[in-house]
């Protein structure tokens, strides 16, 4: 496979995962709003901001703002409508590569959401606007893996998706455990309450936490599930899985398997693996979640130096 | 108008159709349709008012999606724009198709050996057949080219040369693309969407698919092995491509997807000890055939044009050694150069000592003071075109240009004779459009594409060009052109060879429905 179409495909894959994960967690901390008190607005948009790791503009910060920056802002590369624009040219550029399907299917979403304005009735119906986003990109992925060789082109569109995925979850937690108090292992009420569950929700795992612990919201069990659980598709160690997986396979494809990359996220998915969330908290899960986005870094540039721009000298005397 | 339409007792839709000078692909009279054409009137009479509109609005759709777009240069809003798409199509009767494919196939095989002659021996130029410096003036001449052998001594593998029916109904070459021409992915793309139309016509018809066409061009292209190709019976075959800003680049991730190639750009390739590699996560690996569709001039910084970056620094070099193949190859274009296309009859005589099949249309050479002045004295009726331009650009169509612009051609004509030539205006011939809903005549031309590898493959079909605008004749999509499906009919009882020359004789169109 070409290096430049390995790239593509796996930005293309990145960005609309940043996609989907800023429209959820909009969508959530909008609806969030409602059940708060009048005055808490700033502060609140402040830390989303930030979480979303978007630099807040200076003065009034309200959720007109909001919607500019984190979803049609043009300047904003992460901004959602952005993103789903810089994930079609991607896939433009490599169009030859994805099944007809596929393409036709990020076309349409990108049509879609071009062709919505930030006015006030867009205020009034955004979780509509969200579902949107959120179905064209699952929809996206189901046509994906039902149409597309799970070969190695398939393989980077994985390991884009759950690299981003893994640096968004450990931002957004970072962000979380930053204003909350330290999660105790119990039960936490009201006003605290809402905000787990908003956590909860920006990861689609509330019902899946409901399943595994009842409705009982104990912030240590939160954090244990969505940093360590290996069965649920957004939590960072199945996603470090995911990366890992994929990493073995492009390695065998290629023959490359011994390279730096593997060997990262091995470690990361040993670490992630044999933690304890008790040993976490105690160390600072700040901390913890700060290295997991340095490796997550790390693996990104190592996978640039080994398949995507790699020194020709260095392999023509080999 | 209308009043004609109704007395010639044609359906509503057809109400505004004008019938003019020139030679109409559908009535043979005004009113009467030709054979071939009316089972077709039938359909379109048939069909509710307001469902050709409704039809063509979901054609327009599905293209929007698929994202079968061109991109426009010099304008930076929505620089990709659908390719207009006309939804009836152009019909071919199997005994003309017969005479076209002849006709090309003896022109191309021509061309190709007067390539080969120019950039070796020069035979035809020491017998003065064509002016020696005639060629050695054309732009796209390189000099690097001379002595160099191509795999197989053909030069073009790949050709889309434009006819145009005149107003006697007799077909005649006004243009050949040589170089990179394009435009095989819609006739594609319109044979698609026009099954999905008319499934029911189509197949009563007998129209020949066109489908094949990527499988012949990646069987030419492998055909085209480099003399020094590691493994001969497998050629690793790319498709080089300027980049997503190219106005042709959808054709391009189409056709490589098609042939199951990779599409690649300069910079995903390098030339090592002159063999050209192409940079995957594997590792750097060799590339042997390159059809490229980029032009000579961005083909190699260190050849060519230094300020390329669509280009492989090296590549010529490798090409010069033998280890890679260009398709086409470089320096084609000085058998499209437009003054050399006037000699063209005389190069089929030479080479091949046979009579042209395909006439050329009447061409005056500015170069020729006689010509000359009978060009400069009928400027408002004369077309005239830069010789090495293509695309519509650098063009003076006589009777619809102003004072001012024939005053301006003047100029450039008296100051650069070699770089013109100028041709009568013909009348090209006009075909039923669906304009807003309705149905209405406009100028096409047709552009089938010839492949010739280890054979050669003419694709029945090819690409009919529309001019859009209301008694426009120029047809290029850069210049507001469309494009409409061309059916090539089967000759009546194809499997039975006597009855089929029989059919192809008297010009019975395919089974059409009763």
């Amino acid at each position: 496979m070409l290096s430049r179409v390995a790239d593509s495909l796996y930005w293309m894959s990145r960005y609309l995962e940043r996609a989907e994960h800023t429209a959820r967690v909009v969508d959530v901390e909008l609806q969030l709003w409602l059940d708060q008190s009048p005055q808490s607005g700033a502060g609140r948009w402040r830390f989303l901001l930030e979480a979303l790791r978007t630099p807040a503009a200076q003065g009034v910060v309200d959720p007109t703002h909001l919607a500019n920056t984190l979803v049609f802002s043009k300047t904003n590369a992460s901004s959602i409508v952005s993103c789903i624009a810089i994930a079609r040219e991607n896939l433009r550029h490599v169009r030859e590569q994805c099944s007809s399907e596929m393409w036709e299917q990020l076309n349409r979403l990108y049509l879609e959401v071009m062709d919505i304005r930030p006015d006030e009735a867009w205020m009034l119906s955004s979780h509509g606007f969200f579902q949107t986003v959120l179905e064209g990109a699952h929809l996206f992925h189901g046509i994906t893996d039902g149409t597309m060789s799970h070969g190695e082109g398939w393989q980077y569109i994985q390991l884009g998706r759950y690299v981003e995925r893994t640096d968004t979850l450990a931002s957004l937690m970072e962000t979380h455990f930053k204003r909350m108090a330290q999660p105790a292992d119990q039960a936490v009420e009201s006003a605290e309450y809402l905000e787990w569950v908003g956590l909860l929700r920006a990861c689609v795992a509330f019902e899946a936490y409901c399943k595994a612990h009842t409705a009982e919201i104990r912030p240590l069990r939160v954090a244990d599930f969505l940093l360590l659980n290996p069965e649920f598709p957004h939590s960072v160690r199945f996603s470090v899985d995911r990366v890992n997986a994929a990493l073995h396979i492009i390695g065998d494809l290629t023959e490359r398997r011994a390279k730096l990359p593997t060997r990262i996220a091995g470690r990361l998915r040993a670490q992630l693996s044999f933690s304890q969330i008790e040993e976490i908290m105690a160390e600072g899960a700040h901390a913890y979640l700060e290295n997991v986005r340095t490796e997550c870094a790390q693996i990104h540039t190592a996978i640039h130096q080994v398949y995507f721009d790699y020194a020709i000298e260095a392999e023509m005397a080999s | 108008m209308t009043s004609t339409a109704l007395r010639l007792g044609l359906p509503p839709s057809f109400v505004n159709y004008e019938f003019n000078m020139a030679y109409d692909e559908m009535f043979g009279e005004p009113g009467i349709p030709r054979e071939h054409y009316q089972a077709l009137q039938r359909t379109l009479v048939s069909l509710p008012p307001g469902e050709l509109r409704q039809i063509q609005k979901e054609a327009d759709l599905t293209f929007l999606q698929e994202g079968i777009t061109f991109t426009v240069y010099g304008s930076k809003e929505g620089t990709e724009r659908i390719f207009p798409n006309d939804l009836i199509p152009r019909i071919i009767p199997a005994h003309e198709w017969t005479q076209i494919e002849k006709g090309l196939t003896q022109r191309l095989t021509a061309l190709n050996m007067f390539l080969r002659d120019i950039y070796h021996e020069g035979r035809i130029l020491s017998e003065g057949i064509v002016p020696r410096d005639l060629i050695y003036s054309c732009k796209h001449f390189r000099r690097e080219m001379r002595g160099l052998n191509v795999p197989r001594d053909i030069y073009v593998n790949i050709c889309g040369t434009d006819l145009v029916r005149l107003p006697d109904g007799s077909f005649a070459v006004l243009e050949d693309n040589l170089r990179v021409p394009s435009g095989v992915s819609y006739m594609l793309a319109n044979r698609k969407v026009l099954k999905r139309v008319y499934p029911t016509m189509f197949r009563n018809y007998g129209v020949w698919p066109v489908d094949h066409y990527p499988q012949a061009l990646l069987a030419t292209l492998r055909s085209m092995t480099p003399e020094n190709c590691p493994y001969p019976q497998d050629p690793t075959t790319v498709l080089l491509t300027p980049g997503v800003s190219n106005s042709a680049y959808f054709e391009h991730t189409f056709l490589a997807q098609q042939m199951g190639v990779e599409l690649v750009e300069g910079r995903d390739m390098l030339v090592h000890d002159n063999v050209v590699y192409m940079r995957t996560t594997a590792g750097p690996r060799r590339v042997d055939v390159i059809y490229r569709r980029v032009d000579d001039d961005f083909l190699d910084p260190l050849c060519f044009r230094g300020d390329s970056i669509l280009g492989v620094p090296g590549l010529f070099n490798a090409y010069r050694a033998g280890n890679v193949t260009l398709a086409n190859a470089i320096g084609t274009g000085v058998a499209d150069d437009k003054a050399v296309y006037a000699y063209v009859p005389q190069i089929i005589k030479f080479y091949l000592q046979e009579e042209p099949v395909l006439p050329n249309v009447p061409t005056f050479l500015l170069t020729d003071k006689v010509h000359m002045q009978h060009v400069l004295d009928n400027l408002p009726n004369m077309v005239v075109k830069a010789v090495g331009e293509s695309g519509g650009y650098g063009m003076l169509i006589g009777p619809h240009s102003s004072k001012q612009q024939q005053d301006d051609f003047r100029a450039r004509i008296l100051a650069d004779p070699r770089n013109y030539i100028a041709q009568p205006t013909l009348s090209l011939s006009s075909a039923p459009c669906l304009i807003d809903g309705e149905v209405d005549s406009r100028h096409i031309d047709l552009r089938p594409y010839i492949l010739m590898g280890e054979k050669v493959t003419l694709v029945p079909g090819g690409l009919t060009r529309v001019a859009l605008r209301k008694g426009s004749l120029v047809v290029n999509s850069s210049q507001g052109g469309g494009s409409k499906d061309t059916w090539v009919l089967r000759p009546l009882g194809v499997d039975d060879l006597s009855s089929s020359a029989e059919a192809a004789r008297k010009g019975v169109p395919g089974k059409a429905p009763a």
